[in-house]
């Protein structure tokens, strides 16, 4: 095809670059540089950097921490053991349904699993322990988001693992290694990639969910996401929103730069 | 040895059980007349009945179908376009800013895309509803089919298009008979991943539906704040069938065409959760 200007059919497509992905970036900065009546400020900046707002992301990464970490630990067997499976394809479709099922119902459902006259409750009563107060915890809200997350990790983890030259696990064993330093040494090692990519398919949207922190965790846990919620949508300050969001977007892009930067690293 | 498969077995069943448990537990509880999510009572239809017979619901029911719908079809089109105009671009540099630019609304949380689509609509006179949910879910939809159209383009044989070319087809002729016939199954999944992204989103269409205009997720969010309701469980039951209806077709048209593709194509069209 020849590159003689570009032809009209295009326009559409740039047409959408320029209207949904670079007009409300450059919108959500501008919007961060005004207060409540409209006039132009840097407070929003330097309220982020007071006691509160400094809390609240630090929180904020420390749910989105735990929620990766234990996604990690639970997918990270199960994506292995499902590698060694007889019918490996109808297994992993059954991780993968879940996923397509509305993530508010699946929210909604521990409303009542977690309630005062849950199963869970109903365990713990069993085993003498009495009824706790589970709903409207951290622990709640970290549980529901890993269970939401779960497929999501194992995934990327699953289809590294299939890559993985078994025998170079003979090798391993051939020189001698135990269980576990094949684990450490060689598989983890080689496998590095589809942890980090679930990582980053947990991390990111556990900065910012706002559903499941409002339906299972009350006003217990806030999140950069919740803030953004509240601001835009109960108080109707879009500026300090618009602040939050930019230093949300900001996280992301250092995110994706340290990843993205450490990944071209190993590839070499 | 023997041992340790047995407790492999043990770990991936637990798995298993975890995933699926509040999914069943919901569905099992739509049909207790007690009303509450504990303490089973009676077996009861009511919730269903309730459901059917809501005409609100019906409503949202079917602003989500027709949002998904068309939504998920502009946005094919677009994604078609935006493919080409990918592909076109010859230096490296210039096809992975277009790329990247592409996939910022994927990596974007929800809430980020949801406000700052928001802020756009306010600035440019759309009126919140049908018009700022349909726009904002075209737009999210987009990268989505791009990503699903753009390898089968790659894959296209160039020569296929010069030879086109010398018989003396028109650029036109090129585009309609050679072109989009070799990507028809990346039109078709897009078009797929589009309509379940659109099906499911709550984050982005919370923020941009003003009053009175809702959708199923939305619906089911103000619904679930308000506590425990059972027409949500039969509601649920219902989405959780038709779901699994859609997944299965979906599985075996992929599947018809080329079987061995079909599982790591729907693997990569997990994306993040919406």
């Amino acid at each position: 095809m020849n590159n003689k200007g570009k032809p009209v059919y295009l326009i559409p497509y740039y047409l959408w670059i320029a209207l949904f992905v670079i007009a409300p970036v450059v919108l959500v900065i501008y919007y961060s540089l005004f207060d409540l009546d409209g006039n132009f400020t840097l407070n929003n900046y330097v309220n982020f950097f007071t006691p509160v707002y400094l809390r609240m992301t630090l929180n904020s990464f420390w749910y989105a921490f735990l929620i990766t970490a234990f996604s990690l630990l639970v997918a990270y067997p199960a994506a292995y053991l499902l590698t060694r499976t007889k019918h490996k394809q109808l297994w992993l479709l059954l991780i993968i349904l879940p996923t397509w099922i509305n993530l508010l119902l699946k929210t909604y459902a521990f409303i009542g699993i977690f309630g005062t006259f849950g199963p869970v409750n109903a365990f713990l009563d069993l085993f003498g322990m009495g009824e706790q107060q589970i709903l409207f915890t951290g622990f709640s809200f970290v549980f529901v988001s890993v269970y939401i997350f779960i497929p999501f990790m194992i995934l990327p983890i699953y289809s590294a693992l299939e890559e993985l030259n078994l025998s170079l696990l003979d090798a391993a064993r051939d020189l001698g290694a135990s269980g576990w330093t094949t684990f450490r040494r060689v598989i983890f090692p080689l496998t590095i990639s589809g942890v980090r990519s679930g990582c980053m398919a947990v991390f990111i949207p556990a900065l910012s969910l706002f559903m499941i922190t409002r339906l299972i965790a009350g006003s217990q846990v806030i999140t950069l996401g919740t803030a953004i919620e509240q601001h835009f949508l109960v108080t109707q300050d879009w500026g300090m929103g618009s602040t939050v969001a930019v230093f949300l977007i900001a996280i992301m892009a250092l995110f994706m730069i340290v990843t993205g930067g450490s990944r071209k690293g190993v590839q070499k | 040895m023997r041992k340790q498969n047995r407790f492999a077995h043990l770990y991936l069943v637990l798995v298993f059980a975890v995933l699926y448990a509040p999914i069943f537990y919901l569905m099992y509880y739509s049909f207790n007349s007690g009303g509450t999510m504990h303490g089973f009572e009676g077996f009861t239809l009511d919730y269903y009945r309730e459901v059917i017979q809501d005409t609100r619901l019906i409503i949202i029911v079917i602003n989500t179908l027709v949002i998904a719908l068309l939504s998920s079809s502009i946005a094919t089109l677009i994604a078609i376009v935006g493919a080409l105009a990918i592909q076109r671009i010859r230096s490296r540099r210039g096809k992975n800013s277009l790329l990247s630019l592409n996939n910022v609304l994927i990596v974007s949380p929800d809430v980020i895309i949801g406000a700052s689509f928001l802020i756009l609509f306010t600035i440019a006179g759309v009126k919140l509803g049908f018009v700022s949910v349909l726009l904002s879910h075209v737009a999210f939809s987009v990268p989505i089919a791009v990503l699903m159209i753009l390898p089968h383009l790659q894959e296209m044989s160039p020569t296929l298009t010069d030879a086109a070319r010398d018989l003396g087809a028109s650029r036109r002729d090129v585009l309609t008979k050679v072109i989009l016939p070799i990507i028809k199954p990346g039109i078709f999944s897009g078009f797929f991943m589009a309509l379940t992204y659109s099906l499911d989103d709550f984050a982005v269409t919370f923020f941009v539906t003003g009053n009175g205009y809702s959708t199923l997720s939305v619906e089911i969010y103000s619904r679930a704040r308000q506590g425990v309701s059972l027409s949500i469980n039969a509601l649920s039951t219902m989405i959780f069938l038709f779901t699994i209806l859609l997944v299965v077709g979906y599985y075996f048209l992929t599947r018809r065409k080329s079987r061995p593709a079909a599982v790591s194509e729907s693997v990569a069209e997990v994306g993040v959760p919406r």
